[in-house]
């Protein structure tokens, strides 16, 4: 015979990845090793923004990179000249890192080099505005970049993606004079979902905004390190 | 996600025999607030569990609306994307959210097989 049943088990969906994130960042915490998240949409500018960001961060700090793709290596491949530890991690059909492929990346690294000599990962997960906000990875800080480009509205129509961020950064601002594009509009639409977000205007081309940043992201480790 | 949830159903079953048991519905509680979109969640779970012991389970999924809490008034209110999220009330910013962003199994309807002896 069988027996109808019905359990109740309010279990979360993603607790084994809240669970692995929790572990990774109790890793980095362990190594002293800061971890920021960095997402986007696609072609927003994270690779040209890592660059430029990496050429003035390695003066100062050692940094490595975990580099997420679906598909290719092209922009682990663009950031090896800088001569900087390199994971890249290629999600197959995944549209996202989840903690454990972060977990598997830092594991990878430490083939490469003793993570406690590093300061500073930067994880530059794959282009998307959906589902990136819903994984954590176990980082200290999450960083969203948005391009003027891509339009005011971004914030209302992906509103978790910028519910969650601790830092939005307001790319390809050299491209301003050239489009009919309402920056207080956009600035008020990133607030409206998350009044407490710090939001910098920069462009990787003309380096504008790059000091803000640049003393944002040495403020946040002067405060993990102290 | 069809990946994780999976996973949490598997993690449902440990110390279960899985051949004794048929998992009937799967009953989710998703939010409006979340990456989910619950047609594609449905499909990809259909496809990626062909074949296998979850192959005729169903999943039903109940969604849950977005609400926010005024932060001036503290009224309750759906926000939405037309008015930026805001409260009608008192026109101010989303701050605190109440509901929405449920993203759990709440229960599992499944047959069990029991042999009567003697």
């Amino acid at each position: 015979m069988h027996l109808s049943l019905s359990d109740k088990i309010e279990l979360n969906i993603l607790h084994h990845n809240s669970h692995q994130a929790e572990l990774n960042k109790i890793r980095f915490n362990d190594l002293k090793l800061i971890c920021l998240n960095i997402m986007s949409s696609p072609g927003a500018g994270k690779t040209k923004f890592l660059e430029k960001t990496l050429e003035d961060l390695i003066i100062n700090f050692r940094v490595a990179v975990l580099e997420g793709d679906m598909t290719t290596n092209l922009d682990a491949m663009r950031l090896e000249k800088l001569r900087i530890p390199i994971v890249p991690i290629t999600t197959g059909r995944a549209c996202h890192l989840d903690a454990n492929m972060v977990s598997g990346g830092l594991k990878i690294l430490e083939t490469k080099i003793n993570p406690e000599l590093l300061d500073i990962l930067l994880v530059e997960n794959v282009g998307n505005l959906v589902c990136p906000a819903e994984f954590e990875i176990g980082e200290h800080f999450k960083i969203v970049l948005l391009s003027i480009t891509e339009g005011e509205d971004k914030p209302l129509k992906y509103p978790i993606m910028f519910r969650e961020a601790d830092l939005v950064l307001i790319t390809k601002i050299d491209l301003l004079p050239y489009l009919n594009f309402d920056i207080q509009e956009l600035k008020s639409n990133i607030l409206s979902t998350n009044s407490k977000t710090e939001i910098i205007e920069i462009s990787s081309i003309s380096k504008t905004g790059f000091d803000l940043w640049e003393n944002w992201i040495m403020d946040k480790i002067k405060a993990f390190k102290a | 996600m069809t990946k994780c949830l999976i996973l949490s159903i598997e993690e449902w079953a440990e110390g279960k025999n899985k051949e004794n048991i048929l998992v009937e519905n799967i009953h989710l509680k998703v939010g409006e607030f979340t990456c989910i979109e619950p047609i594609a969640l449905i499909n990809t779970f259909n496809v990626a569990v062909k074949g296998s012991w979850l192959d005729s389970s169903k999943i039903i999924i109940e969604r849950i609306p977005l609400e926010g809490k005024c932060f001036k008034c503290k009224k309750l209110y759906f926000p939405n994307k037309e008015n930026a999220y805001k409260s009608p009330c008192c026109n101010v910013n989303l701050e605190e959210i109440t509901k929405g962003r449920e993203l759990k199994i709440s229960s599992i309807d499944f047959q069990e097989k029991k042999f009567i002896l003697g």
